[in-house]
């Protein structure tokens, strides 16, 4: 039997504004194999939300084309009924806000409570509150019974954020995708989740998408890493691999930019993701952002290329690229501000 | 939440109080009074003073204040100088009528606007959606006056499906059937008439309600636990969106109150906006008074009661 458990085929994800579509997701080609973490590092805007939301079939009005095989079944276009047995039980997903991911007007309990419904209507009522106590008492939630009754407004943002994580494993996922799961948090809090859902993803032995803007956040946690920019996978390398010897642009830039390091914050290059529709239609995507590379290192119609075995980069601007030194970058921002 | 309803109850008092007072002086500032419509000749402008004197028409208006409210509280309005019998008396019936017109009322105007406001804010930017917002613009542009006098040419008069005019058909033995049956009759026609004008608020508000809760991430959440798209609507956005609409069920008391004042004179309806209309024509101050004192309690009620059904069904609410 195959490792792999999710293959993205060249999957595009298209939202309509005015009469033209414009593409999110485009041509992203990724496998997620199973017992293992894939991080998705990308600023925000470059479509991380929009590939999640497709794997998951939540778009309410989106354009989809590719494959999303899950365990060799492509799952793109299924029906409604299918989905929604895959959803919450084989596939799950944890949210960005965890303020807004809960109904206010349901108790914690009976949120849980429902995911389990949906799945095993078998369930007596009795052994179902016993399952939600233990994944509360799982997640690291204090008095599991007490919590049980408790409304969303009455816990703090990271308690919250237990109770979402608790309502995406109960019926243990094998596909745990988690979208900037620590972003709305503060730091201590971070660390905390972090550790929970690493510490799940071993017991459980699922695979996982972990999704953020922030490299640090996934040093520690991802076997993979994909580099996502403008809708688009820009490198993708074993963790190793990605923090020694990264390639494009786009990545050693985000590497200079994790604080920790105290590197020289000279070297990230300046700029943020263009919006949908300004996106160039062709060429290098990122060529705006390095103006200062001559125009023909990149690609016409860029590529992943395979530079080791299971390390890929896109175009081939990232052998000419050099980060400018300061005086010159000083230059350039003077003159563009003239 | 007992907290909250405590301390909700006790602005209830000042506000029926100041209401109390505005109502008297505004009588007060009203020009002339029971006795200066009588032109009998037989009786003198020293006998009228004299009259005024021993009706306490001239005490200081504090005086006269306290004593109106010291009877209100006994449960006595004073005389009807036009009816010839205790303003109490005369209320209880035109209570009863008003109370059953609007209760009616309310429950034409939610039996419309629960399921049209659901329909509409589901399946937004759909033909059907457009109908229903189109029926509640022409709602809102419609003056209710007008309007029911059209539904009281039509059904009234050119159909005949409906009693034209009283509470009642006169001669039936009350408490029998046809009593019953004869009353629910003469509802029908003033409170679909009132309910289908009143209702398309209501119909707007629940449709940006759900319009605005369907964006909410918790249906997301709920989508990807695997809910269908029924379930999605009747356990999480449903709920939400009734919540609001459940307190906004008080203030609909202060658009009653108003629309029944000219539905009652259309369909010669005896309410209380009847009799308050006859009244303020007649300068029969003591039940003009009685009136708008009990539609101001009413709404200040309402929205009390809009405030307590809030606290009991909004957790976060509920808690504190
Ligand atoms: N439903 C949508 N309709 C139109 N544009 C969208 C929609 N969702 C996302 N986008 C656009 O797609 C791009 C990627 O968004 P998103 O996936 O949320 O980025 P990320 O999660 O990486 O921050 C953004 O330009 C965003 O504005
Ligand atoms: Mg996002």
């Amino acid at each position: 039997m195959s490792n792999k458990l999710l293959e993205l085929k060249n999957l595009k994800t298209s939202f309509q504004i005015g009469d033209e579509y414009y593409a999110a997701v485009d041509d992203v080609t990724l496998t997620v194999n199973k017992n293992e973490v894939l991080g998705i590092v990308g600023e925000s805007g470059s479509g991380k939300s929009a590939l999640a939301f497709s794997v998951m079939g939540l778009h309410t009005r989106a354009k989809i084309e590719g494959n999303i095989l899950f365990n060799g079944k492509d799952i793109a276009n299924i029906t409604p009924q299918e989905l929604n047995r895959l959803r919450g039980d084989e596939l799950a997903m944890i949210f960005q806000d965890p303020l807004t991911a809960l109904n206010p007007l349901m108790e914690i309990g009976d949120q849980i409570a429902e995911t389990l419904i949906l799945h095993n209507q078998n369930m007596s009522q009795k052994a179902r509150k016993e399952r939600v106590i233990e994944l509360l008492n799982m997640v690291g939630i204090p008095r599991p019974e007490y919590v049980y009754e408790q409304f969303p407004h009455e816990l703090s943002g990271g308690m919250r954020q237990r109770v979402v994580i608790a309502i995406a494993i109960a019926n243990q996922p094998e596909l745990l995708i988690a979208d900037e799961p620590t972003t709305a948090l503060d730091v201590t809090i971070q660390a905390q989740i972090l550790d929970l859902i690493r510490k799940l993803k071993n017991d459980m032995h699922s695979g996982v998408i972990l999704i953020t803007h922030d490299l640090g956040v996934v040093a520690e946690m991802a076997d993979r890493i994909a580099v996502m920019y403008a809708g688009q996978i820009v490198e993708v390398a074993d963790v190793h691999t990605l923090f020694e010897n990264p390639k494009h642009p786009y990545t050693r830039s985000l590497l200079n930019s994790v604080p920790a390091d105290g590197q020289d914050k000279l070297h990230v290059i300046q700029g943020i993701v263009p919006a949908l529709q300004n996106l160039p239609r062709e060429g290098c995507r990122f060529s705006e952002r390095i103006p200062w590379i001559d125009a023909t290192h990149h690609e016409v119609n860029p590529v992943l290329h395979e530079v080791t075995p299971g390390h890929f980069v896109r175009c081939t601007c990232h052998k000419h690229f050099y980060f400018p030194d300061k005086t010159k970058e000083a230059e350039l921002h003077g003159n563009s501000r003239s | 939440m007992w907290k909250f309803i405590v301390r909700r109850l006790l602005i209830t008092f000042p506000q029926i109080i100041l209401l109390s007072v505005l109502i008297f002086l505004m009588a007060q500032a009203m020009p002339g009074d029971a006795l200066t419509g009588v032109i009998d000749p037989n009786v003198s402008l020293e006998e009228k003073e004299e009259l005024r004197e021993r009706l306490g028409l001239n005490a200081p208006w504090h005086e006269k204040y306290a004593d109106w409210v010291g009877g209100i509280v006994q449960g006595d309005f004073g005389q009807s100088f036009r009816f010839k019998m205790p303003v109490t008396e005369l209320l209880e019936q035109r209570l009863m009528n008003s109370f059953w017109l609007s209760l009616m009322t309310l429950l034409f105007t939610y039996l419309m606007a629960i399921p049209l406001g659901i329909i509409s804010g589901r399946y937004n930017d759909t033909l059907l959606d457009s109908s229903i917002t189109g029926y509640t613009y022409l709602g809102f542009a419609t003056p209710l006056f007008i309007f029911a006098l059209v539904m009281l040419w039509v059904f009234g008069y050119q159909l005949g499906w409906f009693p034209t005019s009283g509470s009642v058909t006169p001669g039936l033995e009350p408490g029998s059937m046809e009593y019953v049956i004869s009353k629910f009759n003469h509802l029908l026609l003033p409170a679909l008439s009132m309910a289908l004008i009143q209702t398309v608020s209501t119909v707007q508000y629940l449709r940006s309600e759900i319009v605005d809760t369907k964006q909410k991430e918790f249906v997301i959440t709920a989508r990807a636990k695997g809910a269908s798209e029924s379930r999605v609507y009747n356990k999480h956005i449903f709920r939400n969106s009734l919540l609001p609409i459940a307190a906004f069920f008080g203030y609909e008391i202060s658009f009653l109150i108003s629309g029944t004042i000219f539905v009652e004179k259309i369909f010669g309806y005896p309410g209380m906006g009847l009799l308050f209309l006859e009244s303020i024509l007649l300068r029969d101050y003591s039940v003009v008074n009685a009136v708008v004192l009990i539609f101001g309690v009413a709404a200040i009620l309402g929205a009390l009661l809009s405030d307590i059904i809030l606290s009991i069904v909004d957790p976060r609410i509920r808690i504190k």
